[in-house]
């Protein structure tokens, strides 16, 4: 924290070393967003770079809300983002597409990216009104059941994969961190783990087509293996230093698809190398371990749980992304967030940076009083 | 409701365990997230510093890609160094798929800047469907400059087209080396696949599709460069990187002499036959003509399919190369050679027969073509008195002159870098057993006859052969060599003697002068130069079977009879051989005859052939060029008319 008698407080009061990380991690995305467009700043780098400013600022401007705000807006604004899925669903049966955005008139709004802080807010404030002593209950679970599986239905059938795992992930860790217990974590996923590969076998030609690829991407170069592949060239041949900043064959001359969206990190790091990489991943490492120390810093339950699910979604968000670029994750369309081109990316994290920023405002205002 | 299991493990939950959990939690989070991190740092280090080569590899592979750059074709030359087949540089436009934007409207504003027809649009949309990214793919090539002009002027607004400078096969002499040379053409999709060759799809390169294009396609392809670009995965050109240069393919020289390869298919006229001309000494071959013939170019530019149509339906069948793979009964042609194996076989030259007009075996007879009189060996020939022969061949038995006539190159496959060749028949009493047993139906009874020995001894029957066969015939006779033809490169040294004794060959020679120079049947085909005298002998082979009052010399021509002669000058020291066949030209001594003689007059006295050429073409309606000129621009419109009617 800068203490300084020239700074106003309220200035000074931000989380600046957060400010200054997310604020790199952008940067990094600009970059490679600058690159990607053979070194313009249209279509992509400045419209990114106004969408990152904007959610930063609504971000820093949400620190001030107060603890106990948040916590009475869980559950209402859930409800209306479940309604807003639910219209969107119908939205989609009247035009017989798949939508998965709502247009009100002066933005598109994507509820289903709303729904991601909104689960882990609503759970955790179910968590703190569940009583200390039924936390091993079947009361402790099937609400959070359905809290959780009613929007991922939704979102499923949108169909939306990525957004849907994301959703079931940070629901989760609010339940793990809240003390469901262990046994059905762990027989959950043992359940997972024998139910694969039974899946596998009823599975249809096509879909187990898209598993091998998966697991072999260079067995279908040209076919569904392709992001892969292109993906792990990039940054398997940039090497510790990189190709250079501008200088990437994969991105530039478009064998790299998405090489702007979900495949940015394998962009950068073909320009920047393993060093590039791997300050990229700590930055992000960072920003979710500032997350979790509010977390554990918290003195009330909620912002505990919240805190932990905000930075859990952060995560997910990254380390899904990121195996997914480095062929150890399926394809699904989940963006590497502040550094992907996209606004629902930014808008998303930045919402749970400025909930955990309000959080960890909190934390220090009522350590000042006690 | 609660849970069995958790119930019956848990004790009282305070808030202190609440706490203790959510530590323990919070630590196994933020553990598995550490975990996860290091994993993702692992892999990215594994990906750029253990893997970096191969993707470094992977990733040069797929920004450069080789643009195959086709190799010039050889050129065929003849024999003095005068082109036969060369290339013509052209204008070509192609297309490349990935970087076309409106596919429909492009090819519209195309079709109308290069007069594209239905077809080749269809050809077109069918070759973009298959091509793959950058590989270009051919919209129209030999484009007048006009129209390519047109296209280039207007290429901002066709993304994807590429017009081009190519080459193209242009054979000068058109349809007079049609057979010898065939034409060039696309690779097909089975020759791809033979191959493996990526050249072979590249759009204007072309192969051998028929005769010495196709023979010496190895000599004449070349190797083809690379050009070295960097691409992106549209196929659009970043830039160009060190090429790696073509070299064409080599040069050939035939042992043809294409002036006289011209004049000879031109001396053909109208005429549906064939000409071949070896030096006798060497086998050279100088010309080798079939007529009509198509024009080599306008395959090697892809036929239409009016144009196909037309020569495959042509009685004259221009598609044929007939002095290889047509075959025909030699008729007394072969009576030079029943002598040669009449005298090894202890037969008096001066022995003397009278000849009634035909020949009685048994109850049949078999007709001579006139009262000749008493005849030897000498005049036999000249007079191709057929009773001499019947009454020869008789006493000493085919089996004996088969032999001589397998010597001197009937029946024989020669060694040629031909497509194929068909060689014919020279038969004996163990032939036609075997055929006997191969198919019963053809071939009345397993033992050879008297009158098929009578038969085979004038030229008809089971004998047959083809032209070239025939000319070295006359090649062999004519030096007492073992020639053999050749078609590529300049024959050196003579040719080995055949071991014939020369005084034999002196008697059958003499007859040959006589047939010419004498009274014989061609005496109107004598030579008109000083001091060069042509020896020859005529013969006339049946097309069907003689009916009653008619010996194929009138009606349908399709059943007329052929005229054949083979022939050499000059008859003191014969240097050059040659065989005329023209099919149902009713006789050797009508038709084939004079061909012959303005032929090897040309030979010795360009002018004068000339002279009588010109006389000759301007009853036919012009020149070969000229005539082949009016024929193309018929096929044109009547092409037009069918697709107008369509």
């Amino acid at each position: 924290m800068i203490s300084s008698a020239i700074i106003p407080q309220p200035l000074a009061k931000l989380p600046w070393r957060l400010i200054f990380l997310i604020a790199g991690i952008a940067g990094i995305g600009l970059m490679t967003q600058y690159s990607a467009a053979g070194g313009s700043i249209r279509p992509w780098a400045l419209k990114q770079g106004v969408t990152f400013l904007f959610f930063l600022c609504v971000a820093v401007t949400m620190s001030w809300v107060k603890e106990s705000t948040i916590k009475s807006l869980a559950f209402p604004v859930f409800g209306v983002v479940l309604v807003m899925l639910i219209l969107v669903e119908m939205l989609g049966f009247v035009t017989k597409g798949a939508q998965r955005w709502l247009d009100v008139g002066f933005i598109r709004l994507q509820p289903s990216e709303f729904m991601k802080p909104a689960i882990v807010l609503v759970l955790a404030r179910f968590y703190e009104l569940l009583p200390v002593g039924d936390i091993r209950k079947w009361r402790a679970i099937w609400p959070a059941a359905l809290l959780i599986g009613i929007p991922a239905g939704l979102i499923l059938v949108q169909p939306d994969l990525g957004t849907c795992t994301m959703v079931i992930l940070g629901g989760l860790t609010v339940m793990f961190v809240a003390g469901v217990p262990m046994r059905l974590f762990i027989g959950g996923a043992t359940a997972l783990a024998v139910a694969a590969p039974i899946a596998y076998a009823f599975m249809h030609e096509y879909q187990r087509r898209r598993v091998q690829t998966f697991l072999d991407p260079e067995s279908d170069p040209l076919g569904a293996g392709y992001h892969i592949s292109q993906s792990q060239i990039a940054i398997g041949s940039g090497g510790i230093f990189g190709k250079g900043f501008l200088n990437g064959s994969q991105s530039h001359l478009d064998y790299l698809p998405e090489g702007h969206t979900d495949f940015a990190f394998a962009a950068m790091v073909e320009e920047w190398g393993l060093l590039g990489g791997l300050l990229l991943i700590l930055a992000f490492g960072a920003v979710i371990r500032w997350g979790m120390m509010v977390s554990t810093r918290a003195k009330s339950r909620f912002a505990q749980l919240a805190a932990a699910g905000l930075s859990a979604t952060i995560f997910f968000y990254v380390a899904i992304n990121l195996m997914m670029v480095m062929g150890l994750a399926p394809v699904v369309g989940i963006p590497l967030p502040l550094v992907s081109f996209g606004g629902s990316a930014v808008m998303t994290v930045m919402l749970c940076l400025g909930l955990l920023m309000a959080l960890e405002r909190q934390q220090r205002t009522t350590s000042k009083l006690v | 409701m609660k849970i069995g299991a958790i119930r019956n493990g848990a004790k009282r939950f305070t808030s202190v365990h609440q706490s203790l959990t959510f530590s323990r939690r919070m630590l196994l989070t933020g553990g598995a997230q550490a975990a996860v991190g290091a994993v993702l740092i692992g892999r990215l280090g594994w990906l750029s510093v253990a893997e970096n080569e191969r993707y470094q590899l992977m990733s040069e592979s797929n920004r450069v890609q080789l643009i195959i750059v086709p190799p010039r074709r050889g050129w065929i030359i003849d024999r003095y160094g005068k082109p036969i087949a060369i290339n013509r540089s052209d204008f070509r436009v192609d297309l490349i798929p990935e970087q076309l934007g409106d596919v429909e409207q492009t090819l519209t504003t195309l079709a109308k800047l290069l007069k594209l027809s239905v077809d080749d649009i269809d050809r077109i949309l069918k070759d973009l469907k298959v091509a793959r990214g950058y590989q270009p793919v051919q919209v129209a090539e030999n484009v007048p400059y006009e129209n390519y002009a047109a296209v280039t002027v207007r290429l901002p607004e066709l993304p994807g087209v590429q017009p081009m400078r190519g080459f193209s096969r242009f054979y000068p002499d058109g349809p007079a080396v049609g057979h010898l040379i065939g034409y060039v053409g696309t690779a097909s999709a089975a020759e791809y696949e033979k191959e493996k060759n990526p050249l072979l799809i590249t759009p204007g390169f072309k192969i051998g599709k028929e005769g010495l294009e196709e023979t010496l396609e190895r000599n004449l392809r070349g190797t083809p460069g690379g050009q070295r670009v960097e691409l992106t995965a549209r196929g659009k050109l970043v830039r160009e990187l060190t090429p790696k240069p073509d070299r064409s393919g080599a040069t050939v020289p035939l042992a043809i002499d294409s002036d006289l390869q011209e004049f000879a298919a031109r001396r053909l006229g109208e005429e549906s036959g064939s000409v071949v001309v070896l030096d006798c000494l060497t086998g050279d071959v100088l010309a080798l003509v079939s007529m009509p013939a198509y024009d080599p170019n306008s395959f090697s530019d892809g036929i239409g399919r009016t144009e196909w149509k037309m020569l495959s339906e042509d009685p004259r069948r221009p598609l044929l190369n007939k002095v290889l793979n047509s075959l025909y009964p030699p008729g007394s042609t072969i009576k030079p050679m029943g002598a040669l194996a009449l005298l090894q076989n202890g037969v008096e030259p001066e022995e003397r027969l009278f000849c009634p007009g035909g020949y009685r075996l048994g109850n049949r007879f078999f007709r001579c073509l006139s009262r000749h009189g008493t005849v030897d060996m000498r005049r036999a020939i000249a007079k191709s008195c057929n009773t001499y022969f019947y009454a020869m061949g008789h006493r000493i038995g085919y089996d004996k002159i088969a032999p001589m006539a397998k010597r001197l190159g009937l029946g024989q496959k020669f060694d040629l870098p031909v497509v194929s060749q068909s060689f014919g028949t020279v038969p004996d009493s163990e032939w036609k057993l075997r055929r006997y047993q191969l198919n019963k139906k053809l071939i009345e009874r397993p033992d050879w006859t008297a009158s098929d020995t009578l038969n085979a001894s004038i030229g008809q029957g089971f004998l047959i052969i083809n032209p070239m066969q025939l000319a070295v015939m006359g090649g062999r006779i004519a030096s007492g060599r073992d020639i053999q033809p050749r078609l590529v490169g300049v024959g050196k040294e003579p040719a080995p003697l055949l071991g014939i004794p020369p005084e034999h060959l002196e008697i059958v020679r003499g007859g040959m002068w006589q047939v010419v120079n004498g009274d014989g049947t061609a005496g109107a085909s004598k030579l008109q130069l000083p001091g060069i005298e042509m020896s020859g002998k005529t013969g006339t082979a049946q097309v069907r079977r003689i009916a009653v009052g008619q010996r194929g010399q009138s009606g349908d021509w399709r059943y007329r009879d052929h005229g054949l002669f083979v022939c050499f000058a000059p008859s003191a020291n014969p240097r050059y051989a040659a065989s005329v066949v023209i099919e149902h030209g009713l006789g050797g001594a009508r038709a084939a005859a004079p061909v012959a003689k303005d032929v090897l007059t040309f030979l010795f006295d360009r002018a004068k052939a000339m002279e009588s050429l010109r006389a000759l073409e301007q009853q036919w309606g012009g020149t070969l060029a000229e005539r082949t000129a009016r024929r193309a621009a018929m096929i044109k419109s009547a092409a037009d008319a069918r697709i107008a009617a369509a």
